[in-house]
């Protein structure tokens, strides 16, 4: 199995420790991982935006850089779901389509491509685990609280296995925390208002780490809580999961 | 060409290729203690509910509770004409029933998941009688519960009405600050007999 | 009344200027979301009802003209006169015919948000009639000369000492009285005195059905039904999307309706017209105002499902925390943004990107409406159009040039220049959105891509 690593642009350039986990994770697991180093973003920010027809560019490149492996993997809920719906490319519409169907979100990769079902790691805090929309809603990493189905969490279920984790229950299980791509800037005061309200419920419930599969969303709180001077930390859950003692 | 026409043909000319009606009629309800669940939810929605063995001991029961010589009471139900202080007439305007205190109705039937009864206006003398008295009581044969609005609807069939409502409890608003009001407009309590007869 | 000049950011942001006032918005539409919950967890069966749901409504749409006229078959035969509305101009001249016919300068009305669509009160008022809304969160607005904030829950946004404030000005009460019970039997009292010498009465309609020809009306206070019968000339308006096929699907709406937008089982009163009573005159006005226009919109049609529940909007992050008058449209919140645009692509150009996109409006939406996945199309749709703020466009070519291609995507990583332009959470500016009340992320020694070079080498 070949799996090639796919890198969040914000995550390359201000989150490497989480991209080092993600790899040194997959390693260990004994997966053959390769990180092309000609990536650059899926497009999603234009996309969002509502210049998706401005992403052909970024489409391509994608293309170029994935197609041949079996498997994609990233840790991020937002890009994974961006490339499954809309990556396309008028000159190899196939080829986009066969590649879109080859990427996964690294811990939905582990629970259902791997089939993981213990981890050599140790996290010995007490930990919230914020619920990133695109992943739980859009890829259904976890069961929702607005749908009337089993629950569920294939994030939750990865974090049970680490030795010494202390997960707190919130009160708002899966509201949004307001990063929402240039939302963030274009709807400042909302967004903002979001974020305060999301770190408020991890602090009222005395955690440590704040851990989610999206580091946009975690990069949001991180401003917030660093802003407001608390000692609280974010951190990616493939930090955690890759974390020995 | 007129609106209708305008409308008709721009909705023809837009409207997607034909797409199947499902077949609801999987939904069954659970028939069991439906008479329990019907009182639990109609109490929930703040109706209250009466498990009565006889016609007297709805008359009591009223009788106790409304002083029909000091209020204007009617009763459009004819087992029930004692409790009522004036006769029920038959008058076009709905404003005359301005004044009453307590309607008494029969309905056709309740639905046990939402406390409603279903009434026809051959059963309310005028249609606006059920919403401006200011207390209402219904009554049903407590054999005449069905689980939920399948049923219901299954029962309505295809009847003939020129107005019929399902009515669950009294009138109510929340409207300011979510504060429960009962009484907005209409009925300030709504009373079920379930006559076990 | 008219905020045409601001957008739903600066709204807002105006809106958020009081923190404590939003979360008490927020806490409030967070309890009716959790009741909404907890009666929908009750039946094993929801998510059945949802898709019936759904499934009923795209039959509705792709048979809507075959429908509409089985619809008014049957009306007519049943006495009621049916009118035609192309649009919301149309509409108001129709009620506005039959207020003059009868000589009637009053009239009450129960909630309609499709009379809100069309601004029915201000076109009348424009023409000496007065019109009394009846329910009470309606009510209230009206007093306050706003529009209602929520579809189902009117003045959701305001406060009850505010309300307390309007009521001593119009109706008479002690001042500083702000007591719900005593409020509300005040509103009854004065109320009760319109619907008794009103002769006609509007009424909005939830469900219209073509097998019957009759419609239903859901209201808790039972002020529709007050105005109905109480007057001798009944009008009810509605949009040519509420139709349903047979009398027995009401079953499945009628379930989903309430749960879904108050966490009741059931409204108070679902009534059923079918017929004038004796004496009486009945009209419905069937209006289409863009509707067969967005019917023709593959991507937006299924909008046209919605049965106004309100739980997108009360489970909507960001409606709970801008409130319903900062979306400058009858319809607020995500259902809303979908609509609104499609009226008016550039006074709504703002409102599908008041969203984070994250999903919970489509997983509440008793119909299954894909709120978000539309919400998404409509900004494709309105940036392909041209309705983008200027130099939006630019910005976004020359992202797009940068991230085509690894060499500039490096190199600009290298010099920061990608993260001046495109990472607003980068840079430390007191002009940067992101750093209002944010912190930006420390900048870390070397990229994932340079770590990965220097020590995946050999590899």
């Amino acid at each position: 199995m070949k799996v090639g690593l796919f890198i969040p642009c914000y995550v390359d350039q201000f989150y490497p420790g989480a991209a080092i986990a993600t790899l040194q994770l997959l390693e260990k697991l004994g997966v053959d991982v390769v990180y092309p180093a000609n990536q650059t973003c899926c497009g999603q920010p234009m996309a969002n935006s509502g210049f998706e027809h401005l992403t052909g560019g970024c489409n391509e490149l994608f293309i170029k850089n994935f197609s041949d492996f079996d498997y994609i993997v990233a840790p991020s809920g937002s890009c994974v779901l961006h490339v499954r719906e809309h990556l396309y490319d008028n000159k190899q519409p196939e080829k986009a389509q066969e590649t879109a169907h080859k990427v996964w979100e690294l811990t939905s990769f582990l629970t259902d491509v791997l089939k993981v079902e213990s981890l050599p790691s140790k996290f010995p805090h007490r930990v919230g685990m914020h619920q990133s929309c695109h992943g739980q809603r859009g890829l259904h990493l976890s069961s929702m609280t607005e749908l009337v189905a089993p629950d569920f969490s294939k994030p939750g279920s990865l974090l049970k296995m680490v030795e010494g984790i202390d997960l707190i229950e919130l009160d708002r299980k899966d509201e949004c925390c307001g990063f929402g791509g240039t939302f963030c800037v274009t709807e400042e005061a909302v967004s903002a208002k979001m974020g305060k309200d999301r770190v408020a419920d991890h602090l009222h419930h005395d955690a440590e780490y704040i851990t989610g599969v999206d580091m946009s969303c975690l990069m949001h709180m991180e401003g917030i809580l660093r802003r407001q001077g608390s000692k609280v930390k974010v951190i990616h859950i493939a930090e955690i999961l890759n974390s020995e003692l | 060409m007129s609106s209708r026409d305008k409308i008709l043909a721009a909705v023809a000319a837009n409207q997607p290729e034909l797409m199947p009606l499902p077949d609801i009629n999987f939904f069954k309800g659970d028939t069991e203690q439906v008479a329990e669940k019907y009182i639990t939810v109609l109490t929930a929605i703040g109706g209250q509910a009466h498990r009565v063995n006889s016609w007297d001991e709805i008359k009591t029961l009223i009788q106790t509770g409304y002083d029909a010589s000091q209020k204007r009471i009617i009763s459009l139900v004819p087992e029930l004409q004692e409790v009522a202080s004036h006769a029920y007439e038959i008058n076009p305007a709905a404003h005359h029933l301005a004044d009453v205190e307590l309607a008494v109705i029969q309905a056709h039937f309740a639905v046990a998941e939402n406390g409603a009864v279903w009434v026809t206006e051959d059963l309310m003398g005028h249609r606006g009688l059920p919403f401006i008295c200011q207390h209402l009581a219904a009554v049903i044969n407590i054999n005449n519960i069905v689980p939920t609005m399948h049923e219901a609807y299954a029962r309505i069939a295809d009847g003939q009405y020129g107005f019929g409502t399902f009515i669950a409890g009294p009138s109510k608003t929340a409207d300011i600050e979510q504060s429960l009001v009962l009484g907005a407009h209409g009925p300030r309590s709504m009373t079920v007999f379930l006559l076990n007869a | 009344m008219e905020q045409a000049t601001k957008d739903h950011a600066e709204l807002a942001e105006i809106f958020n200027r009081d923190e404590e006032r939003v979360d008490w918005h927020d806490e409030t539409l967070w309890w009716i979301r959790q009741k909404r919950d907890k009666i929908t967890h009750q039946l094993p069966e929801w998510e059945s009802l949802r898709d019936m749901a759904s499934q009923i409504k795209f039959n509705v749409l792709s048979n809507l003209s075959t429908y509409l006229q089985q619809f008014e078959k049957q009306a007519l035969a049943h006495g009621i006169q049916v009118h035609w509305a192309a649009d919301a101009k149309e509409h108001n001249e129709i009620v506005h015919r039959i207020l003059t016919e009868n000589q009637v300068k009053q009239m009450v009305k129960s909630k309609s948000m499709l009379t809100e669509e069309c601004h029915l009160n201000e076109y009348l008022a424009t023409h000496g009639i007065e019109v009394i809304d009846s329910d009470l969160g309606e009510r209230i607005v009206q007093l306050a000369g706003e529009p209602p904030s929520h579809i189902v829950l009117p003045c959701i946004h305001k406060k009850k000492e505010e309300i307390g404030d309007l009521f001593h000005m119009y109706l008479g009460t002690p001042s500083n009285m702000a007591d719900p019970q005593f409020l509300t039997e005040t509103a009854r009292g004065s109320l009760r005195e319109t619907f008794l010498t009103r002769k006609v009465a509007l009424t909005g309609v939830n469900f219209a059905i073509a097998e019957t020809g009759e419609f239903v009306v859901c209201t808790n206070e039972g002020n529709a039904d007050m105005g109905a019968h109480l007057a001798d000339v009944h009008i009810a308006s509605m949009g040519i999307e509420k139709l349903l096929p047979e009398r027995k699907h009401l079953s499945v709406f009628l379930r989903l309706l309430t749960r879904s937008a108050t966490g009741q089982p059931i409204t108070t009163y679902s009534s059923h017209f079918s017929k004038p009573r004796p004496g009486q005159t009945m009209h419905l006005v069937l209006v289409d105002n863009g509707r067969s226009v967005q019917l023709g919109r593959k991507d937006f049609r299924n909008s046209l499902k919605c049965i106004r529940c309100g739980a997108c909007m009360n489970t909507c992050p960001v409606y709970r925390r801008s409130g319903g008058h900062s979306y400058h449209t009858a319809v607020a919140g995500p259902i809303g943004s979908i609509l609104a645009p499609n009226l008016d692509m550039k006074k709504y150009a703002d409102l599908p990107f008041a969203s984070t996109l994250c999903g919970s409006c489509s997983n509440v939406c008793p119909v299954k409406i894909d709120i978000h996945d539309q919400l998404y199309k409509w900004r494709q749709v309105l940036m392909k159009e041209g309705y983008g703020p200027a130099g939006k466009k630019l910005a976004m070519q020359a992202m797009a040039f940068t991230l085509s291609s690894p060499t500039l995507y490096h190199g600009a990583g290298k010099m920061g220049r990608l993260t001046l332009k495109y990472m607003p959470f980068a840079v430390n500016n007191k002009l940067n959105p992101w750093y209002k009340q944010r912190d930006m992320p420390e900048p870390p020694k070397q990229s994932f891509g340079e770590w990965y070079a220097e020590n995946r080498k050999k590899k």
